[in-house]
């Protein structure tokens, strides 16, 4: 049996490009750039100097706003420089930027954490924030956060759906990590005092599930469940309905309904914390696309412009139209190769061949398909129209602020419609004006 | 870099998208009409496919001219025009003096679809609003049926089936076999329901449209039918098979209640779209005047789809149990 929602689509994933490939080393790479916002909240403030020697494992950068994480270095050597970069998410940010001696010599504050089961929630969590630990699947929110909250949690689910086209990094670490995943998994159940936990994975990585069951070794604790492989199988809310067929209301949090979502990724890096006492640092980023040469998993430290990875890739067999940071169907296209790897890398795409639907929009023929796959149940050529009309008010009643962004309507429109383009303005548009009304009364 | 870099394109997400374009949509319902079109060929001449290619050719012109003339681009290569010419056609008695379907076009395109604002926008099928406006402007050349090949029947003009079962009009009944394959009298169209039934496989195997409409259609209109119709001498059984096999209703049921513009959105809009034309057409064709029901049930319940579809908007995911806050 296996485990869904209603709505969504089988997309072609092409992860046959990369599944199979076990992760490389990415080799060394001269200097390293380490953005100061590598998850949601607060931009942080450096505690390093220019011509400091740093380490890896040492905290470069740290925030006392509470929606914060800090940002270590993924190299030693020395701080070259502190200057604005531009980011994956096409902003231009502050970055640390350190020259890498290539000797990797450890940080002294990268120690095991002894007798870490017995610790109490609260030193746990304070090691979490400490650890630099964000959801480790694309939005980079605070662990510690997440596994903080007010309300009561029946469910801690590990999302090892990977359901976006071409990335196979969470494939991989399932693949060559069961262990370790499930380790970090029992230290997210005992921070939110669980004895049960649960991992989803779609229907297309048995492998994974295989993996994951040999290395549970028949313990009760955690309970793998298959979910079917359809887009967007991995996003929070569905996969908390998938699992426990519990709906997250319209305007709340999965916490509302007992449950947390964390990735397969993130509970491996919540090991690395505690047993090794490293901070995030290094990850698996899948390197893909229609015109990358050797489709590749990396195993990176942190920091590295993209160009460096795209080369190591044996580089393109054309050029390249669109580059992608993260999935093609979430991910954010870039302007050129120049923004480093951050925490939430998951992989970087390159395509020759794009659809160039911004010139070939055709009027809406009321098929209905977007209706039908929309995963949270909208009415998206509706909420277009509205939002394009800038009549927000009926745009709301038309729960457009419920939308997860997951592009399914612009994906399965024959017309080749923006959809989400629209919803997404209108959307913005609405927060904006609530927030105005907000600080105007 | 191995290649020269060019500039990126920076866009919103998502990235990819599907291949399907309307075009390929209206191909698909094109090629799912060729064996209707073929079997009214078979089984009454020649005279058929010129019918037929008069409305497309006629449809595609209009469509063309009109766009020019008011300075619009034009968008006959969605093959959306074509699709309303040969459904036209099809609704035609084979008959039908050719200036009659050049009006006919001309209305259902310009009058239906364009002053609505085109594809997308119009609220009325076109081909069966420019079916029933030729019904009712020439209602003697639009129910001039010649009788069918291989029939059996040997006249110019014949009674169709439904007239026979409407109000005794002279005439022989088909065998339900001969009536499923082909040999009946009525529109171009209608003749052959194995041939609609083929081209109705095809969409739903394209997934180009879905069963639910069609099927309400059909199962709530024999269901009434078997219960309600006036069967006279004839086997419940045999006149319910009869009524459904006969006149436009598959052809209705299949290619023209199904048309995404004038339906809903909806899947539960879908049913009760569906259930409407069903219930209707019985109403028509056991009480009304007309012996047919299917256009005038159809293009009635497009009047009512933008109703619907407010009525049945899906409930939105975490809106369950009724709170919607």
């Amino acid at each position: 049996m296996s485990y869904t929602f209603k709505g969504g689509l089988h997309i072609t994933d092409h992860k046959e490009l990369t599944n199979s490939l076990k992760t490389v080393r990415l080799p060394d790479y001269p200097e390293h750039i380490f953005p100061l916002q590598q998850h949601i909240g607060a931009v942080l403030k450096p505690i390093v100097k220019v011509g400091d020697t740093v380490q890896v494992g040492q905290k470069l950068a740290d925030s006392d706003a509470f929606l914060s994480v800090p940002v270590h270095s993924s190299v030693s050597g020395k701080v070259s420089a502190i200057r604005h970069r531009l980011h994956p998410s096409g902003d231009k940010i502050d970055a640390v930027f350190v020259e890498n001696d290539m000797q990797y010599t450890v940080h002294e504050s990268v120690r095991p954490i002894e007798d870490y089961m017995s610790k109490s929630k609260d030193e746990l969590l304070s090691v979490i924030r400490e650890k630099g630990l964000v959801g480790m699947g694309g939005a980079g929110f605070p662990t510690f956060v997440k596994l903080n909250p007010k309300q009561k949690i029946d469910y801690i689910i590990l999302n090892g759906a990977e359901c976006e086209p071409y990335i196979t990094a969470d494939h991989r670490r399932m693949l060559e990590s069961p262990s370790q995943i499930l380790s970090g998994l029992r230290i997210a159940m005992k921070v939110l005092g669980l004895s049960k936990g649960y991992i989803g994975i779609e229907e297309n990585k048995p492998d994974c599930a295989a993996a994951l069951e040999k290395a549970l070794g028949g313990k009760g604790d955690i309970e793998i469940r298959m979910l079917k492989t359809k887009y967007p199988q991995g996003a929070e809310k569905q996969l908390i309905h998938a699992i426990t067929k519990r709906s997250v209301p319209s305007g709340k949090l999965p916490a509302d309904v007992g449950a947390v979502v964390m990735n397969v990724d993130t509970a491996y890096d919540l090991w690395n914390a505690f047993e090794n006492g490293m901070p995030v640092t290094r990850r698996i980023i899948t390197v893909s696309g229609d015109c990358v040469k050797n489709p590749v998993n990396f195993e990176a430290p942190i920091g590295i412009p993209f160009e460096f990875l795209f080369e190591q890739a044996g580089g393109f067999t054309e050029a390249p139209k669109k580059v992608i940071a993260g999935g093609p169907m979430m991910g954010t296209a870039q302007y050129n190769l120049k923004p480093p790897t951050i925490k939430t890398t998951s992989s970087l795409l390159a395509f020759h061949k794009i659809d160039d639907i911004y010139s070939s929009e055709t009027p809406c023929i009321r098929c209905g398909k977007c209706v039908e796959h929309c995963p949270m149940h909208l009415m998206p050529l509706n909420i277009n129209k509205l939002s394009i009309a800038k009549n927000y008010e009926l745009a709301e009643k038309y729960h457009i602020l419920d939308c997860i962004e997951c592009g399914l309507c612009s994906y399965i429109c024959p017309s080749k419609r923006n959809l989400l383009h629209n919803i997404r303005v209108g959307k913005q548009a609405i927060t904006a004006i609530k927030r105005a009304k907000k600080s105007g009364s | 870099m191995n290649v020269k870099m060019e500039k990126l394109i920076v866009s919103s997400s998502p990235h990819i998208h599907t291949d399907n374009t309307v075009s390929k949509v209206m191909g698909d319902v094109l090629i799912a009409l060729v064996p209707a079109c073929i079997a009214g060929v078979l089984f009454f001449g020649f005279r058929s496919a010129v019918v037929i290619l008069t409305a497309v050719a006629a449809c595609i012109i209009f469509e063309w001219l009109f766009q020019k003339a008011t300075h619009r681009e034009t968008t006959v290569s969605d093959l959306s025009a074509a699709v309303t010419g040969v459904l036209l056609g099809l609704n035609l008695p084979v008959s039908i003096p050719l200036w009659m379907v050049l009006v006919g076009s001309a209305f259902a395109i310009i009058i239906v679809k364009q002053l609505y604002g085109g594809l997308g926008k119009n609220f009325l099928n076109p081909a069966l609003a420019g079916r029933c406006f030729m019904l009712i402007a020439w209602a003697g050349a639009m129910t001039a049926f010649t009788p069918a090949a291989f029939s059996g029947v040997d006249a110019v003009t014949s009674a169709t089936p439904l007239a026979i079962m409407k109000n005794g009009a002279e005439g022989v009944m088909p065998s339900l076999m001969m009536a499923f394959l082909g040999a009946k009298g009525g529109s171009i169209g209608e003749t052959s329901g194995l041939c609609l039934l083929i081209g109705f496989i095809y969409l739903l195997v394209r997934r180009v449209i879905d069963c639910r409409i069609s099927l309400t259609y059909i199962l709530s209109f024999a269901i009434l039918t078997f219960l309600f119709g006036n069967n006279g001498n004839m086997s419940k059984l045999y006149y319910t098979a009869m009524q459904v096999l006969t006149g436009g209703l598959l052809l209705g049921a299949f290619f023209m209640a199904t048309d995404y513009v004038t339906t809903p959105t909806t899947p539960k809009g879908h049913i009760i779209f569906g259930l409407g034309c069903g219930i209707l057409t019985f109403l028509i064709r056991r009480f009304g005047g007309y012996p047919e029901g299917v256009s005038f049930s159809i293009l009635l319940m497009n009047v009512a789809s933008p109703l619907i579809e407010t009525a049945t908007m899906p409930k939105v995911f975490g809106t369950e149990g009724g709170k919607s806050k």
